[in-house]
């Protein structure tokens, strides 16, 4: 479980993250959606301690990620939006890497990588350098490399950036696999589609704060309109200087 | 398996299969230096042995009032121009080198015994006829103290009555001096090849994986960053290390081609020269990595990374050109200089001269001093926010 509390975050004078709080729960997928330069990254990266808060709190199962960064790290899996891989590194070689960055044993590394190259349809490319791979081969092999040590919580920053209708439909696929394993999946996306095929529960972000936060039927009630989208749209159109509802509909 | 080691033996994995990192560091590296220094030792002792055997031009004015020193002056390999109008111009705006002006009553005052003047006409700032000048003189002045003796002999005198003093020279230095510039050179080009070693994996580790956005992924892993930073340095000394240990190899072979003793030089680049040199050199290894790596991760992409290590690679000439400037005598105290401390070892054990254990030991224990201050410069790099993002 994932909890972030009144987060805030400065770049400059440039306000990224002002106060977002939201909770991802276990067995639930989560999608956090804003338009581009919502503060969606900014908030992810605070959340797997690659930045720091200016302000508010990260509790990762019940531990503070401030506090315990390495501990935070272990129990999540995380796919930024930077996802380069080692070109000279076969695919098997780059989850295996992360793997022993993990700490797991070689034996463990080699099993966890074989389970997760079954899982995620990658035999045929398992032994290839990584040059050359396709996007969705390489989303692929960055997610199998995330998540390598079986972490509880997984953390996805627009997870289906550039892949082609077919790549999408099995990355929800597998996040589903993660959901009906009670792993608590938290994504972002500036995609309506996305959370709408996808998500539990969705919280909406604009100009670095919470704007809505609820499960899709909720959040098509609160803002009266039949579609998501059309949702959506009137939310984040709300003007900057009115307040988050706290909590939301929550 | 530690997590450092996990990064060493990835980058090395990856790096073993980068031709861009095996043609620089083991055979660009290795080769530069020892193919540099052979062929300018072989341009420097060609010219110093041709101008040696050379036929030397000399204008003479007035040559027919002297038609014997002439003659004697041929015979010794001077190569006779003909007069010029204006001598002392065409010296100085260098259309001649070297001219000899015979007096007008030189003639005269030969037979009558008195002393006979010629002059010597030539531009003492154009350093490249001062040898010429030199052989010169050396030509006249055999001349004179040859018709000395006959003229002291016809009056039946001994010719040593008239050389009261004979001054014998023995200068041991003067080859090694002339190789001066070429033993501050050779430090410098072994500092090279190890620059050249590092030089790709310390790009690559830092400033190379920010490019191509893999840095993020790897520093969200549960892993202190100084370990990540660890392995790296030693992946990266590793390679520079291979590049110095063929580059010294490489140096041991040349040195059986270099024409040392046509120079009177004393180049002892033997297997005891190895011996000391590479456990000299490893600190100073160690050094250039971990600064390579720190300038790499101020960098935000790998041109750049390139642009400010190829100035880096400048800063060590500077002990190189100082030494080789202003030929000081190494005090106890230099060798304690990261840089100038090997410097000055490295330069001593070509002369075959032993080097004081107690200068090796502060050199060794100076360098890995900054060894451990650069780190720690690095590690707060690596630990600030901004490293892993490249947006």
């Amino acid at each position: 479980m994932i909890e972030v509390r009144e987060l805030r975050k400065s770049f400059g004078s440039k306000r990224a993250v002002d106060g977002v709080s939201f909770v991802a729960r276990d067995g639930q997928i989560t999608g956090l959606l804003g338009p581009n330069g919502a503060g969606k990254t900014t908030t992810l990266r605070m959340l797997y301690t690659l930045m720091r808060p200016d302000a508010g709190t990260i509790h990762v199962d019940g531990r503070n990620a401030q506090l315990e960064p390495l501990a935070v790290r272990r129990t999540l899996g995380v796919l930024p939006d930077a996802r380069g891989l080692y070109k000279r590194l076969t695919a098997r070689e780059n989850i295996e890497y992360f793997a022993a960055l993990q700490g797991l044993a070689p034996a463990d590394a080699r099993s966890r990588s074989d389970a997760l190259i079954v899982t995620l349809a990658m035999q045929g490319i398992a032994e290839r350098r990584t040059e050359g791979f396709s996007q969705g081969e390489r989303v692929k092999t960055a997610i199998a490399r995330a998540l390598v040590h079986g972490p509880r919580n997984v953390v996805l920053d627009e997870p289906t950036n550039g892949l082609d209708v077919l790549a999408t439909r099995s990355l929800r696929e597998f996040l589903r696999t993660l959901k009906a394993e009670g792993c608590c999946v938290l994504l972002s996306t500036h995609l309506m589609q996305e959370v709408a095929a996808l998500c539990d529960r969705i919280v909406i972000i604009a100009r670095g704060q919470v704007v809505a936060d609820g499960t899709p039927e909720q959040l098509r009630a609160l803002a009266g309109e039949h579609s998501l989208e059309e949702a959506f749209m009137k939310m984040i159109a709300e003007t900057p200087t009115d307040p988050a509802p706290a909590g939301g509909v929550a | 398996m530690s997590a450092a080691l996990a990064v060493f033996i990835k980058e090395c994995r990856e790096s073993l299969r980068d031709r861009r990192v095996l043609l620089n560091s083991l055979l660009l590296g290795p080769l530069l230096g020892p193919v540099l220094f052979l062929v300018i030792m072989r341009l420097v002792v060609g010219r110093e042995l041709e101008k040696a055997e050379r036929p030397l031009p000399l204008v003479v004015i007035g040559a027919e009032r002297a038609p014997e020193l002439i003659g004697a002056l041929r015979q010794m390999g001077v190569e006779q121009r003909p007069a010029v109008i204006d001598p002392e111009l065409a010296v100085r705006e260098q259309r001649i080198d070297l001219a000899l002006r015979i007096d007008a009553d030189f003639g005269a005052d030969w037979r009558a015994g008195r002393p006979a003047q010629v002059e010597l006409l030539y531009d003492s700032s154009r350093r490249e006829s001062a040898g010429d000048v030199e052989r010169l003189r050396g030509m006249l002045d055999n001349y004179s103290r040859r018709n000395g003796a006959l003229r002291l002999l016809a009056r039946g005198l001994a010719p040593a009555i008239a050389t009261p003093l004979l001054v014998a020279t023995r200068d041991a230095a003067t080859p090694q001096a002339r190789g001066a510039l070429l033993f501050a050179m050779l430090p410098y080009m072994l500092v090279l090849t190890i620059f050249i070693g590092g030089l790709w994996l310390a790009i690559d580790s830092t400033a190379g994986e920010r490019e191509r956005q893999s840095l993020e992924p790897l520093l969200i892993n549960p892993v202190p960053r100084d370990r990540i930073l660890l392995g790296k340095l030693m992946a990266t000394t590793i390679f520079s290390l291979a590049s110095l240990t063929l580059g010294l190899l490489a140096f041991l072979v040349v040195g059986r081609f270099m024409p040392t003793e046509e120079l009177g030089l004393t180049l002892a680049l033997g297997p005891r020269f190895i011996g000391v040199a590479l456990p000299l050199l490893v600190p100073l290894v160690l050094l250039i990595c971990i600064a390579q790596i720190l300038i790499a991760a101020f960098a935000r992409s790998v041109r750049e990374a390139q642009t400010y290590l190829g100035l880096a690679q400048l800063v060590p000439l500077i002990p190189s050109i100082v030494l080789s400037v202003l030929p000081v005598k190494a005090q106890l105290w230099m060798y304690a200089v990261p840089l100038l401390g090997q410097q000055l070892a490295i330069m001593r054990l070509l002369r075959a001269e032993p080097v004081p254990t107690i200068a090796l030991a502060m050199s060794a224990l100076a360098t890995l001093l900054a060894v451990v201050a650069v780190f720690a410069l690095t590690r707060r790099v690596y630990d600030s926010e901004r490293l892993a993002i490249s947006t």
